[in-house]
């Protein structure tokens, strides 16, 4: 146990770590920003005193290092500043967008997750067969299309041939759960599209290579139906490769969501991101970036951390 | 040479009709891409008739929202995304590679050290990261293919090193260790040869994802910029046609599509082919 | 069983009825996306309570064999014609379900590794239970229970307790005797050993053949045992047969078989361990090749060499004999400079060498070539043979052009491989043999003075070692070379040493003249690693056992 204690400790603090150094790049982001940056945002035609009241503001008098923990503290306390385009608080800008964005994965991965490991399993335990080639070959196609081509398909036919849905997904605070749903089904329906074909390959590749163990041969000479093979001796060893695939899979979903949101103006953190890169609203990109990064290193590191604790050799060691 | 020839045609005969596709597709691109001029009906920014119009006879893929010939574009398009996506998948497979060689054979604290830089690099979101790096510098194709290679580069690093490493544990490296060979030697004439297969696929697959990845920066109006002709911006510039039930935006999306999966199921092929011949 | 004069267990009325007859059974194996025969209708018998051992090098079909017994292909294999009976039922024609009752109930199977045929996420006892309480022979109790009883049969320690553990907290040896005790877990009416003590130490394979004997006798188990080695498998067979490339070479009863064998492959099989070469004193006067002085090695905190001394004399051949984890390749990696010690000195020829290979110099990196145990990884498999010839050759000694071709050549006749023929072959178009003859080759090329090997022969086929063993005794006399040999083979030391350093746990146990080595007294540990080695005779076990007597029982690990 003191084993697995330690390298779960050990896993943590690598995150935190990591973290802290992302954290650091999306501050010096601004620092290596181009001398005419203020040129740019304030507009030509901005006089000296403009110019060097905004440096104040983004308070470059300063040393970078006293910055850094200022910006920091001020993100623990979610004091997140203004926006440079709209002067609006940021919390304010973000609270909705992220839970928007948090909806759609989740209504993704809800559909993803069972599909795509029940097609894997079964395409690993038919091996080579007509369903397995055929699954293989959507997958890789799944996997080769960009998200804006599903999208589009999917506009074409359900929105604007059949109209059975929106193909713009506007949602306010005031839509019902079930309207949500609703109007999300075709973004949802891409993103599943996307991930669930990586899923798959992924679920499918851990499984064949479980199933080629000696152990599995072992428990086949024992006289067990597959059932029981499958269920008693693959599935406890399976358990590990397949969380690990789910949470890559859902760290990717979190960031494909971007271009799905783009797609169909649906008014989330990915959408709010590209926005304000265009317009080059600094302080957005970097919150937004930051929340991007950190539920991306937190999946990852939620994977890593299950995959130790499911491995029967770590839970109980010597 | 002879009996190379005669291998090559083997090995062909075994190709799946997936694999036949894909080389056939792969094949059209880029010769479609090279002859641009000569193929291309139209030229690359000229209006040629009213917006929008449908597939037809006159414009065999319709015209765009500004009246210019779709198949052009999509012809020119070849050469310019297909290009720029060659440039950065060599850029980022340069670095991959020589990094993760460098790694996988002197191990220590270079390998320490570089591994660590890729650990964290692929911490981050590549697209989140490159849409960071894009609002500071700017979104030029030279910034775009710097900021792509370099954040690709770290997952061939990534493979080169593992293969790498496998090979590099072998007793026959030892040996020419103990023989005495320098560096260069040992991976010119004794790992290199033993991973060139791995890294030829990972290369496709590499330039899968590079393409895919340009193609998402100009889809979302910060790659590859307007008028030059290219399959992301394409379909960003069209996508208001689809709620006339116009299929414009679906051309180029699906040319970027059919390339990738032509590279893909070539890949397969490829890495199936290889690990059976192990066996 | 001709041995066994009383036993346990549920004694059977109907010994010596026919359990399992194979007639003209075929079986192909995919290679390249076309099927092969690997089995040449074979036909097989073997009678209830009788131990039936197939023996055969690698390639015989010995242990694709195995498995038909149970019906089973493995995946890339097909059972592709003859009979297979087992007790009145056609295994061949039966239906798949009708199959699978019968594996784990009354026809069980014994791995190679236990390690990689246990589950890792079940305890042992859970794993032993499974397959009685699956094809409801009896309740979850009972089976428990029973583990319990044949836990304590099959001597492992704490075996009330034992079965809750999981496989990776159990020791190998233990764990294979778990096994065993698995495959029995349905009283089955036979048992398909496979190789199951060839992964093992000779000293913990000992307690897994008295196990396995033992519990075969008590229960008046029909068994197949499957072994490359003629000397164990002449402990517990009551009748061999000797396969080679799928085909039956040789049958008939063990005892007969030994004492006057009929085929000459049997012949060179049963002859493979007597080479023996008589020790030479050192040359007087003769500076050492090599002197390991007071070397102290570790990996990270572990220490794998505590405070090692011993001396190559030139043209002589020191034997480093040891079990795994004794340190002994760990020398060697000193040796070379691949492992720079903790503490001590390596000297060559009176002259101290740098600790670290990269700090020699190339003709002190010449001087010294090493041999690998495995042919495999030691060649470059995108390499032709010219090239790995041809590398020292001009690497050290600046050969080129036409010189360095006919050096080639020169060296691969010295090697007693037609030069024509192998020169532009790629390595992996060798055969293991061929492979070990041009590593040997390639450390000729160099000129050394002293050759280190690692193990040459145990992964090779025992005829192909041999063969290995009197190339590298020939070259010794014609060149004048030194080695140091490491092995873990008994065998081997006979063959080939003139002095022998024996190690356990990076210690020196013992260290001299082979003959000195070989002749009693000996340290306690050496006798147990002399007396361990199976020899060709069929009483052996039983006497051996007998004198060790309870002591074997108590040690149990």
């Amino acid at each position: 146990m003191a084993q697995i204690a330690k390298m779960v400790a050990q896993r943590l603090a690598l995150g935190l770590l990591t973290l802290f150094v992302v954290s650091l790049i999306i501050f010096l982001a601004v620092e290596l920003l181009p001398g005419d940056f203020t040129q740019a945002v304030l507009g030509q035609s901005a006089t000296p005193e403009t110019v060097a009241a905004f440096r104040k503001e983004l308070g470059l008098d300063q040393p970078a290092y006293l910055r850094y923990f200022h910006w920091l503290g001020d993100i623990v306390q979610l004091d997140l500043g203004r926006s440079f385009a709209n002067q609006r608080p940021i919390t304010e800008l973000l609270g909705p967008r992220i839970y928007n964005t948090l909806f759609l994965a989740a209504y993704a991965a809800v559909i993803a997750v069972p599909i795509a490991l029940t097609f894997g399993i079964l395409a690993a335990l038919y091996r080579n067969s007509i369903f397995d080639r055929s699954i293989n070959v959507a997958a890789l196609t799944a996997i080769s299309s960009p998200e804006f081509l599903a999208a589009y398909i999917l506009i074409l036919i359900f929105a604007v041939e059949l109209g059975w849905l929106p193909a713009i997904a506007r949602v306010n605070p005031d839509t019902t759960f079930f309207e949500r749903l609703y109007i999300l089904l075709l973004p949802a329906v891409t993103l599943t599209l996307v991930t669930m074909a990586h899923m798959m390959r992924m679920t499918r590749a851990a499984i064949i290579n479980l199933m080629a163990s000696p152990y599995i041969e072992m428990a086949r000479l024992k006289g067990l139906r597959r059932g029981r093979i499958i269920l008693r001796h693959a599935l406890p060893n399976a358990l590990a490769p397949i969380i690990n695939v789910i949470a890559i899979n859902l760290a990717y979903l979190i960031v494909g969501v971007v271009v799905v949101e783009v797609v169909f103006t649906y008014p989330g953190l990915g959408e709010l991101l590209v926005d304000s890169v265009s317009k080059r609203d600094m302080p957005v990109v970097q919150i937004s970036c930051l929340v991007f990064a950190v539920t991306y290193i937190a999946l990852n590191l939620l994977a890593d951390i299950l995959s130790i604790l499911s491995n029967p050799r770590l839970r109980h060691p010597r | 040479m002879n009996s190379r020839l005669h291998n090559l045609r083997k090995v062909l005969r075994t190709a799946p009709p997936t694999a036949w596709f894909g080389m056939g597709v792969i094949a059209i691109i880029l010769l479609s891409g090279l002859f641009a001029p000569l193929v291309a009906p139209y030229g690359e920014t000229e209006v040629v008739g009213a917006p929008g119009l449908p597939i037809g006879s006159e414009f065999l893929l319709g015209t765009d929202q500004i009246g210019r010939d779709v198949l052009t574009r999509v012809i020119f398009g070849a050469r310019n995304t297909v290009g720029i996506a060659f440039l950065t998948t060599a850029l980022a497979f340069t670095l991959g590679t020589v990094f993760g060689l460098l790694a996988a054979v002197l191990g220590g604290w270079t390998d320490q050290g570089l591994s660590r830089i890729v650990d964290i690099l692929m911490a981050i979101p590549p697209l989140i990261f490159a849409l960071l790096i894009l609002t500071i510098t700017g979104t030029s194709i030279f910034n775009m293919v710097v900021v792509i290679a370099v954040l690709e580069s770290t997952r061939v690093f990534r493979l080169t090193r593992a293969v790498g490493m496998n090979v590099g544990v072998l007793d026959f490296v030892e040996v020419a260790k103990l023989r005495g060979e320098g560096l260069w030697w040992i991976i010119r004439h004794e790992i290199l040869p033993n991973i060139a297969a791995p890294l030829a696929a990972e290369f496709g697959l590499r330039f899968c994802f590079v393409f895919l990845f340009i193609s998402a920066l100009s889809f979302l109006g910060l790659g590859i910029q307007p008028p030059t002709a290219d399959w992301g911006s394409m379909v960003r510039e069209s996508a208001t046609l689809i709620s006339f039930g116009l299929p414009t935006p679906l051309v180029p999306a699906a040319a970027i599509a059919l390339l990738t999966v032509s590279v893909n199921f070539v890949v397969d092929w490829f890495l199936h082919q290889a690990s059976g011949l192990k066996e | 069983m001709s041995a066994s004069a009383n036993r346990s267990g549920n004694g059977n009325s109907r010994k010596g009825e026919l359990l399992l007859e194979m007639k003209g059974l075929r079986i192909e194996g995919r290679a390249e996306e076309q099927w092969l025969e690997i089995v040449h209708g074979v036909d097989l018998k073997l009678h209830r309570g009788e131990v039936l051992g197939l023996i055969g090098e690698s390639g015989a079909g010995k242990s694709t064999i195995g498995l038909a017994a149970l019906g089973f292909a493995r995946d890339g294999c097909r059972l592709s014609g003859g009979e297979i009976w087992f007790d009145g039922i056609d295994l061949m024609k039966a239906s798949e379900e009708k199959r699978r009752r019968l594996r784990g109930s009354r026809i069980a199977y014994v791995a190679q590794s236990a390690a990689a045929a246990f589950n890792p996420a079940h305890r042992l006892i859970d794993q032993y239970v499974e397959a009685p309480v699956y094809h409801d022979l009896m309740s979850e109790s009972e089976a428990a229970a029973a583990a319990k009883d044949l836990y304590e049969r099959l001597h492992l320690p704490e075996p009330k307790t034992i079965g809750f553990r999981y496989p990776h907290q159990v020791s190998g040896g233990q764990l294979q005797r778990a096994m065993v005790a698995m495959a029995m877990a349905g009283r089955p009416d036979l048992i398909v050993f496979d190789e199951p003590t060839t992964a093992l130490d000779v000293t913990t394979q000992i307690e897994v053949m008295a196990a396995i004997k033992d519990i075969v006798e008590q229960f008046d188990t029909a068994a197949i045992y499957v072994t490359h080695d003629l000397a164990v498998v002449a402990q517990m067979a009551d009748r061999i047969m000797v396969m080679r490339n799928g085909d039956l070479v040789e049958e008939g009863s063990t005892r007969g078989m030994l004492a006057e064998p009929q085929a000459e492959y049997t012949r060179a099989l049963l002859a493979v361990r007597q080479l023996q070469k008589d020790a030479s004193a050192p040359e007087p006067d003769a500076r050492p090749i090599l002197r390991v002085d007071h070397v102290t090695a570790a990996y990270g905190d572990v220490e794998v060499l505590s405070d090692i001394t011993f001396e190559v004399p030139r043209k002589r051949t020191v034997a480093v004999v040891g079990e795994s984890g004794s340190g002994k390749s760990t020398a060697a990696r000193v040796i070379t400079g691949l492992l720079p010690p903790r503490a001590g000195r390596i000297i060559y020829d009176g002259n101290e060498l740098p600790a670290d290979y990269r700090h020699r110099s190339r003709d002190q990196l010449r001087r010294t070539q090493m041999i690998n145990q495995m042919p495999d990884t030691a060649l470059n498999p995108k390499h032709r043979v010219r090239d790995v010839i041809g590398r020292p050759l001009e690497f050290y000694l600046d050969y080129d052009g036409k010189e360095r071709d006919a050096r080639i050549r020169e060296l691969l006749e010295q090697i007693e491989l037609e030069p024509g023929q192998f020169i532009d072959r790629l390595t992996t178009e060798l055969s293991g043999g061929q492979k070990q003859r041009i590593c040997i080759a390639r450390a000729l090329a160099a000129e050394p003075e002293l050759i280190i090997c690692d193990e040459v022969t145990s992964a090779l086929d025992q005829l192909v070692g041999e063969g290995i063993l009197r190339l590298l005794i020939r070259l010794q006399e014609e060149l004048g070379l030194s080695y140091m040999f490491i092995t873990h083979d008994l065998a081997t030391v006979r063959a080939i040493a003139d002095e022998v350093v024996v190690m356990k746990n990076g210690r020196i146990v013992e260290a001299g003249p082979k003959d000195d080595i070989f002749t009693p007294p000996h340290d306690d540990y050496t006798d147990l690693l002399l007396s361990s080695v199976p020899e060709m005779d069929p009483d052996w076990l039983d006497r051996l056992l007998a004198e060790r007597g309870e002591q074997l029982r108590d040690r149990g690990i």
